[in-house]
């Protein structure tokens, strides 16, 4: 089987999806999955926005010992907030909802999604989830912390707490139904010759995350929703004074936040996954490996939820099995990991952007990743629990991980959605910035933890204050960093260099239509002949790929 | 442009985006099981507060339910079922082509979902009259669990407890029904216009999956929440 050479580069559409038809009707009405990624990239850079511009107060008033910008219910609503925006509605849709709804039909040779109405409602629902929890933030805020820990949820908050369930309970149904359609997609509508072995490592992580979007998210649905009739009703099932459990709250809240954080990362590792082996030119070592332990990262994810509740008063016993299993999680991630370096070796590597980008999340997630065993260990986790460790780890995984990867697929995938090259110095320069800020926001936060600082505090002792200054320092760089981005991709989209079909020169099916692609995504539905990243040896160049109509030859 | 065979190509409801009917049957099919599947996951958040509590405090949860209405829990079970046969029934009479039965059974299901929506609502209205809401939900009339016999061991705020989930749950299982009388209706709406035979049923194969899956999440309830503790009854 001769590797697939790129095809002659079709020529660059006059009509593609962008400029097929016009007015405000044809994109809020669009059912075209690149214009709902595109109405998606929209809100999800504006809610990101909002959750950043909390993270700058946070991060003000903890330039000095004292509460003295914030007052504390004021902190308080601060960081819960923060947490609720980025979690819910930037990270979680973040890579599924734009590159996820753009890329996943036409990596499997399809027209659209299975189900292009409902890809349109999950966007319209996102936004009215968004808008109820705007309305929350406007008209006073939530301080429960974006985890509702009861009874100060149910009983004792005086914020807006219902509503602010109520945006995101909304917001979940959109989660949902990205799932749902991702799953119904890859299974029934891949091209001819597009086995489950042949389709790029970007869809098992979709398709991964798409199994705990469905299973997992109905359960913070209804949690939240029992959490609402409880402070309404003012009896429930959370409540001792009615013979209820608080803590059974938490057992129902991770079960979903937990497979929530698998949601967030699975669809970077995809991206990373695409950045690696396209950026050194060779299939991804151990693709089989990689591609099942997505599957097992989902499955395993929904096993360990109870290591945030070491010091809730769970069972010491049930504590060792979620020890256990926490350990046994990080596992196929490490598998990804060591795949992700052994497909570096020897390859031929370039450094633009997206590898930048890609290489950074292979070393800032493995340190997310490490101290998350950190965290698993039972007995230091007593230790750490609640401090500024915790904060360190996650921000490590999810903006070191999940937020790099969402650039590196950005800026990747760039020629394809919009026809346009992004300016490769300011590219580069910006991920340096970002790279260089990130890590002086967070590295000095996982010492602040070990020396005893708690997370959600405001008011600390004065001896913590220098590492404090370095992580503020940091987050301005980290924003100047992310800042630039959103000024020449805006930029670009006017007055970028025109991309080819396949700027990159790359085997992947979105790069065989050209840049931006055609409203239907491919002239002719392409017959898949060819593994995943085959990359043609230079001496082998002749074209067995196949577009149906055309007559077959003998090879 | 072509890419579509001209003997697929012709079926009014072929979507745009899938190559031929069979695969736009197989995609929706999938869709409505994937969707199921979430509301299971829904379903078993209370379940599962269910099955902790009921452990926790069995002679309350049985205490109340023996409140219950058995009588009417059990028609509306039967009331139910009835509703899934007729169900079937109309996919059944939709893919041989017999478009009276069809339509018939497509009303005979509404008429039964609306019957169960019905005897509910006595039921809710018997509990609202007995102070038998949780908590301050309706508050001229606060839970007093003083007309409930307790067993042996039973606490009075157990058994609001044991209310509060009652209600959640028959009260989720219900918003369920009225959903499905609202696609039923749609089916039965386009039925009429003979939009559905032996060569396009997908839709209302679908519609009854997803009403016998309202169906299978009461024939759960029914046992745990009327049927506990019957034996002790006097």
């Amino acid at each position: 089987m001769k590797a697939m050479e790129t095809f002659e580069a079709p020529k660059p559409a006059r009509i593609n999806y962008l400029n097929a038809t016009y007015g405000l009707k044809s994109w809020l009405l669009t059912k075209d999955h690149k214009r709902i990624a595109l109405l998606y990239l929209g809100s999800i850079s504006f809610f990101f926005f909002i959750g950043g511009l909390y993270a700058m107060f946070i991060r003000l008033e903890l330039l000095t010992p004292q509460g003295d910008l914030l007052q504390s219910t004021t902190y308080n609503k601060v960081f819960t907030q923060h947490g609720i925006i980025m979690v819910f509605f930037f990270l979680i849709p973040s890579i599924p909802a734009t590159l996820g709804n753009f890329l996943v039909p036409m990596m499997i040779g399809a027209k659209d999604l299975a189900f292009p109405r409902i890809n349109l409602l999950s966007w319209y629902i996102y936004l009215l989830g968004g808008l109820v929890t705007i309305y929350a933030l406007l008209a006073g805020g939530i301080d429960t912390g974006w985890t509702f820990y009861t009874p100060f949820s149910t009983t004792f908050s005086n914020s807006y707490v219902i509503a602010a369930g109520l945006g995101i309970f909304i917001n979940g149904f959109s989660s949902i139904l990205t799932g749902l359609n991702f799953i119904v997609t890859i299974h029934t509508m891949r091209a001819p010759g597009m086995t489950w072995f042949r389709m790029p490592l970007f869809i098992w992580a979709h398709y991964a995350t798409s199994l705990v979007m469905i299973l997992g998210t109905p359960v913070i649905a209804i949690t939240i929703l029992l959490l609402a009739f409880e402070r309404l009703a003012h009896v429930g099932i959370f409540d001792p004074a009615a013979g209820g459990d608080p803590v059974l709250f938490q057992h129902l809240f991770w079960f979903y936040s937990h497979p929530a954080v698998y949601i967030m990362v699975l669809p970077g590792m995809g991206v990373v996954s695409e950045l690696i082996a396209n950026f050194s030119r060779k299939n991804i070592f151990g693709y089989s490996f990689v591609a099942f332990s997505s599957l097992a990262i989902a499955v395993f994810g929904f096993l360990v939820w109870g290591h945030h509740l070491f010091v809730a008063s769970q069972s010491v016993y049930a504590g060792m099995i979620f020890s256990f299993l926490s350990f046994a999680v990080a596992i196929p991630s490490a598998i990804k990991v060591f795949n992700w370096t052994a497909t570096l070796y020897k390859a031929s590597i370039s450094y633009d952007t997206p590898m930048l980008y890609a290489l950074g999340f292979i070393g800032l997630f493995t340190i997310g990743g490490m101290t998350g065993l950190f965290l698993a260990s039972l007995a230091v986790d007593v230790h750490l629990s609640d401090t500024y460790f915790i904060v360190a780890h996650f921000h490590y995984i999810m903006v070191g991980g999940t937020l790099l990867a969402y650039l590196g697929g950005l800026h990747y995938w760039w020629p394809k959605i919009t026809g346009r090259m992004y300016p490769e110095g300011w590219a580069r320069f910006s991920a340096l910035i970002v790279f260089v800020g990130f890590n002086l926001t967070f590295l000095p936060q996982f010492v602040l933890g070990y020396m005893g600082m708690p997370r959600r505090y405001h008011v600390y002792p004065p001896e913590f204050q220098v590492l404090h200054v370095l992580s503020t320092a940091g987050a301005s760089i980290l924003g100047f960093g992310l800042l630039i981005p959103l000024v020449y991709l805006i930029w670009s989209m006017r007055y970028g260099k025109i991309a080819s079909a396949n700027p990159w020169n790359l085997p992947g099916l979105e790069w065989q239509t050209s840049s931006p692609p055609p409203t239907e995504n491919f002239e002719l539905t392409p017959i898949v002949t060819w593994e995943a990243y085959e990359f043609a040896p230079p001496e082998e160049t002749e074209v067995v790929g196949k577009f149906r109509d055309q007559p077959v030859e003998e090879v | 442009m072509g890419h579509e065979h001209p003997a697929e190509h012709g079926h009014a409801a072929l979507q745009h985006h899938f190559e031929n009917m069979e695969q736009q049957r197989e995609a929706s099919t999938l869709g409505m099981w994937v969707f199921l599947v979430t509301e299971i996951m829904f379903f078993g958040g209370m379940f599962l507060a269910y099955t902790l509590y009921r452990s926790k405090y069995p002679e309350a949860f049985a205490s109340a339910s023996n409140h219950l209405d058995l009588k009417l829990g059990a028609i509306n079970t039967v009331v139910l079922i009835l509703s899934s046969f007729t169900m079937a029934m109309a996919v059944y009479s939709t893919q041989i082509g017999k478009r009276r039965n069809q339509i018939i059974s497509l009303a005979l299901t509404l008429l039964l979902g609306a019957t169960f929506l019905g005897i509910k609502a006595v039921e809710y209205h018997q509990k609202y009259e007995d102070h038998l809401i949780p908590g301050r939900v309706v508050p001229s009339r606060p839970f007093d669990a003083s007309g409930v016999h307790l067993l042996p061991g039973a606490n009075p705020h157990n058994v609001e407890m044991f209310y509060w989930i009652y209600f959640a749950m028959t009260g989720m299982h219900a918003v369920h029904m009225i959903i499905g009388i609202g696609i039923i209706s749609i089916i039965l709406f386009w039925a009429i216009r003979g939009k559905y035979g032996p060569e396009y049923h997908n839709p209302v194969e679908v519609s009854g999956l997803y009403w016998h899956f309202v169906d299978i999440v009461w024939i759960f309830l029914f046992p745990l929440l009327y049927l506990l503790g019957r034996h002790l009854e006097h």
